[in-house]
């Protein structure tokens, strides 16, 4: 059977490899040049549709807010017990940080793959703000950080699971009355 | 990930990070920019005052995004 739009079938998402007989660098070029004269072109391969959302309201009193940290940077407790994937992520984890006043190399690393992890891993608390978040905390310009911390990386980690991700986190924050997160991503 | 959290829990969630068409792209609704891409939300150049500095900036842009009304026609 053909492809939906030709055959009149619903479109089922489903990618079907077959070998052409031109190549793929020809086929690209063809669609550049096509692209460039304004001329119509199918692309082979679907960008995902992003959902926009309408933007949740805003945090009426910071003073007594409670804020959710959260990383995409790959920032795990030291070893990674749980073996989150250094790309293309199936998991995240969820960390107890409410005896931590900072993120520091003994107690936690980065293990994602997207990116240089050198001063990460000297100091983790330039992907995951935790320090600075504690002496607002202590300054009393924000209620408290929530104490758990929720993490995963970001590369190449497909977009349904970050919605997965997403979904989780969002249902374990709204059950504990978090007001806010604060979401860090490299 | 980050606007999934804020359609479930119905709270404001900030993103911090270095690639705002990305953010712009996939429907963050309060981005602020960080730093560089493998530090975001510091900038260990500066030495550990600066760097520390820069967060606390990045921190309170955070908090001012939280704490403000953003309208969906509003980007």
């Amino acid at each position: 059977m053909g492809p939906a739009r030709l055959e009149g079938y619903i479109h089922r998402g489903i990618r079907k490899s077959f070998f052409h007989e031109k190549s793929g660098a020809e086929r690209a070029v063809e669609m550049l040049l096509a692209k460039l004269k304004g001329e119509s072109f199918r692309t082979e391969y679907e960008m995902p549709v992003f959902n926009k959302i309408p933007p949740a309201a805003p945090v009426k009193d910071l003073k007594t807010a409670t804020i959710a940290l959260v990383s995409s940077g790959g920032i795990v407790p030291k070893g990674n017990p749980d073996h989150i994937r250094v790309s293309s992520a199936e998991s995240f984890g969820s960390y107890d940080i409410s005896e931590l006043k900072n993120m520091t190399p003994e107690n936690y690393e980065s293990i994602h793959g997207g990116y240089d992890r050198e001063w990460a891993n000297v100091d983790p608390d330039v992907v995951l703000p935790l320090d600075v978040m504690r002496e607002l905390e202590a300054e009393g310009v924000i209620g408290k950080i929530h104490p758990i911390f929720y993490t995963t990386t970001g590369t190449g980690t497909a977009v349904a699971n970050s919605e997965k991700f997403g979904q989780e986190i969002g249902e374990e924050l709204k059950k504990a009355g978090v007001d806010a997160a604060i979401l860090t991503s490299t | 990930m980050t606007r999934e959290i804020e359609r479930v829990a119905g709270i404001p969630v900030v993103q911090i990070a270095t690639i705002v068409p990305i953010m712009l792209t996939v429907g963050t609704n309060r981005i602020v920019p960080g730093i560089a891409i493998p530090h975001p939300t510091g900038n260990p150049a500066l030495g550990p005052e600066g760097d520390k500095a820069v967060r606390r900036e990045l921190l309170l842009r955070s908090l001012k995004a939280m704490t403000t009304a953003v309208r969906a026609d509003d980007f």
